[in-house]
């Protein structure tokens, strides 16, 4: 999977989403009851907003300081006896791996959960040398399973399937027989990844935190599949974006506290794993050979940026949880693994504005977002400098909001302009009028009428109220 | 105490009842209230649309509108937002930076001003009925005006409150949004007019005209009879005889 997930238009990607009810029903049912647990493990920790701060100051510390960050983990990382490969753009970092397992002659690659190995089309490189890549977290493979349905949750990447879609799936692609009850679907998949696990040559995971003072690699999951994919391969590759750095292990606990009460709403997710190079001898299991491929992939283009913030992200989700426009579109309308506002924001940046300049207007602004951000990245604010590039910059604004918005600036540039302006505006919409209501819009105004009336613009302006109640006095 | 009123233009435009009301509430507690002419549009459709050369036009015409004003109120937390977030939007133009952090630091949002200005909890209003409250992302989230409606609206005689489910959802307007993603605005406020159609009240109360247009102009497309008023409005509704008891 690329990022881009869909050649269809915008337009088409809304109208698909809009019209699943299915989809709608999960992600509202989801949405619902994710964005209470956080709530509610975000108070049981106590000073929630202290947290927040805190988790802030490490993540824009470590961007400040990311060169020094860098090197210090390469060097720790090469000091436990692992290999560390720089890749500069998604090309880089695939061949890097393709490399690594053609030389081994693998062909049985297990996997664990990661948006940046999607970022870098890894499996398909992969499956290109005749490699069978499996996916082994459940919303995963059940993804993989279906013919590679896009991922539409960063971190529940099936969410807009039911149990029942999820039953039909497996009836379909691996005569499963059973119901549709969670504990019989997950026992099945287990028993079939169980097998697939211990045939495994080469285990690839991505990774939430890489810890540069020890030189360690954190992956935090629900389903224990990242502990199998690193501990049973002779070969563990650990793919990482070049900014999921912290300075130490205190700093880690204090971020990995912020992701999963933001994601999940759990205290603690039921299996963090901090790894540390290959196996030494003695040991009685682990890799034995290790490697870390650290993606710029666009991120260093975007440290120097009025950007820089959104690297601060831990991929928690919490703000994909909270957005009520994708409540009702789901993620596949965003056409980018990453969905959600923080996708609005980094799919542009990573994937360019041509694939992604609708992504930053689909938000009405609502600061749910950055109010839900554990490392407040102002998101919502992020929106709005994309929607300047795409005006300013890129002169992308689509011309029927160009003029409106001219007639705006005209209408508020000056006193006397305003004026006109409004007093023109019972007159002009006069023909769209009845009943002291719009009901039927045309142009731009049909977006809103269509679901809803607009009121006809007042007889006389409060400001008229106003200056007549001044010069005749108070009691009219 | 002297306020100019910044009515907002929707007020000015479309709810003059609103204006009117919030006059003469400030009036009732003592304030001398003046409408400084000059005053356009904050700029907000603009500036979220990304035409901020255009929108600063606007917020220079309304930093020069209240420059000698010793307080200013507004009925709309997203517009009073709007003139906080001034002072970054001129963070390259020193004099107008300053200009705008005098403005941000005078600027009130109704509720706020009646609630720690004024220190009023109780406007001694009288409304009979059930009435639930939406609170506005920009005024709740970025505003930070949580308590101070639900309190005034709390002391309203003969009024009962009822929280609103899903009180922290959009309800789609969002400037612009709401014609260019008309769709999925749609959908929005038609989740949120279930979840007021579920707490069975009298009225629906807000602090921003923007969404209670929004909100409802889809009540008034499903005919639905739930009455929309702004805060101004319930606080107003003061028998004739009682409105010289105020301050």
């Amino acid at each position: 999977m690329s990022m881009k997930i869909t050649d269809e238009t915008f337009k088409a990607r809304i109208q698909k989403g809009l019209g699943n009810e299915f989809m709608r029903g999960a992600v509202s049912s989801a949405q619902n009851s994710l964005q209470g647990r956080r709530l509610g493990a975000a108070e049981e920790l106590g000073d929630w907003e202290k947290w927040r701060e805190l988790g802030e100051q490490i993540r824009q510390h470590v961007l400040e300081n990311l060169d020094y960050y860098l090197m210090e983990l390469s060097e720790n990382v090469a000091r436990r006896g692992g290999h560390v490969f720089f890749a500069k753009t998604k090309e880089e970092a695939s061949a890097y791996i393709r490399d690594i397992i053609e030389k081994k002659d693998a062909k049985k690659i297990v996997k664990s959960k990661s948006m940046v190995t999607e970022e870098i089309n890894m499996n398909e490189a992969l499956e290109a040398i005749g490699c069978e890549v499996l996916e082994t977290d459940l919303g995963e493979y059940i993804l993989q399973v279906d013919d590679h349905d896009p991922p539409s949750h960063i971190v529940a990447p099936a969410l807009h399937k039911n149990k029942d879609q999820i039953r039909d799936v497996f009836k379909e692609k691996l005569h499963y027989d059973k119901t549709s009850k969670p504990e019989e679907l997950a026992r099945f998949a287990r028993e079939v990844l169980r097998e697939k696990f211990m045939e495994a040559e080469v285990g690839i995971t991505g990774c939430n935190f890489a810890v540069a003072n020890t030189g360690s690699v954190t992956l935090v999951t629900n389903e224990g599949n990242a502990d199998l994919v690193t501990i049973i391969p002779k070969t563990h590759i650990a793919v990482m974006g070049m900014e999921r750095i912290v300075p130490t292990l205190e700093d880690m606990e204090i971020l990995v506290n912020l992701l999963c009460r933001s994601a999940v709403g759990q205290k603690l997710t039921s299996y963090i794993t901090t790894l540390t190079g290959p196996k030494d001898p003695g040991d009685a299991d682990g890799p034995e050979e290790f490697h870390l491929v650290i993606v710029d992939n666009g991120r260093s283009d975007i440290l120097a940026t009025e950007f820089k913030s959104v690297l601060q992200c831990i991929r928690c989700a919490a703000c994909v949880n909270v957005c009520p426009v994708y409540r009702h579109i789901g993620g596949h309308a965003y056409g980018s693994i990453y969905s959600g506002p923080i996708g609005a924001v980094l799919s542009p940046l990573l994937g360019g504005y041509d694939d992604y300049k609708e992504l930053p207007y689909a938000s009405s602004l609502c600061a749910a977002c950055t109010d839900a951000c554990p490392v407040k990245i102002p998101l919502h604010e992020l929106l709005i400098k994309h929607r300047q590039n795409i005006v300013a910059r890129e002169g992308k604004a689509p011309f029927s909001e160009k003029v409106m918005m001219k007639a705006i600036g005209m209408g508020t540039g000056s006193q006397t302009a305003y004026k006109i302006g409004s007093k023109l505006a019972p007159l002009a919409t006069k023909p769209l009028q009845s009943d002291n209501r719009i009901t039927k819009g045309i142009g731009m105004l049909k977006g809103w009428t269509d679901t809803r009336n607009l009121p006809a613009p007042a007889k006389e302006q409060f400001r008229d109220w106003m200056k007549k109640r001044g010069k005749e006095g108070k009691d009219q | 105490m002297k306020v100019s009123l910044f009515s907002t233009c929707l007020v000015d435009m479309f709810y003059p009842n609103v204006g009117k009301a919030t006059v003469e509430l400030l009036e009732r507690f003592g304030c001398e209230v003046d409408f400084p002419e000059g005053q356009v549009c904050c700029g907000q459709p603009a500036y979220n649309s990304g035409y901020t050369e255009d929108a600063k036009k606007a917020m220079k015409n309304m930093i020069k509108a209240f420059e000698h004003a010793e307080y200013v109120v507004t009925p709309s937390g997203s517009c009073a937002y709007m003139f906080k977030e001034y002072p970054h939007v001129f963070e390259d133009e020193p004099e107008w930076k300053e200009k705008a952090v005098q403005l941000k630091e005078k600027t009130y949002e109704l509720t706020q001003f009646l609630v720690h200005v004024l220190k009023i909890e109780d406007a001694g209003a009288y409304l009979e009925g059930t009435a639930t409250y939406h609170t506005s992302c920009h005024m709740t989230r970025l505003l930070g005006a949580k308590s101070e409606p639900i309190t005034l609206l709390s002391n309203v005689e003969g009024l009962q409150y009822v929280e609103l489910p899903h009180k922290e959802n959009c309800c789609g307007f969002g400037g612009t949004f709401s014609v260019k993603m008309g769709d999925i605005s749609g959908q929005m406020v038609d989740e949120k007019v279930d979840c007021i159609v579920s707490t069975n009240a009298d009225y629906l109360v807000g602090s921003d005209m923007a969404c209670l247009m929004n909100i409802g102009g889809r009540l008034d497309r499903q005919g639905n009879k739930v009455k929309v008023m702004h805060i101004a409005e319930v606080l107003n509704q003061v028998p004739k005889t009682k409105r010289n008891e105020g301050r």
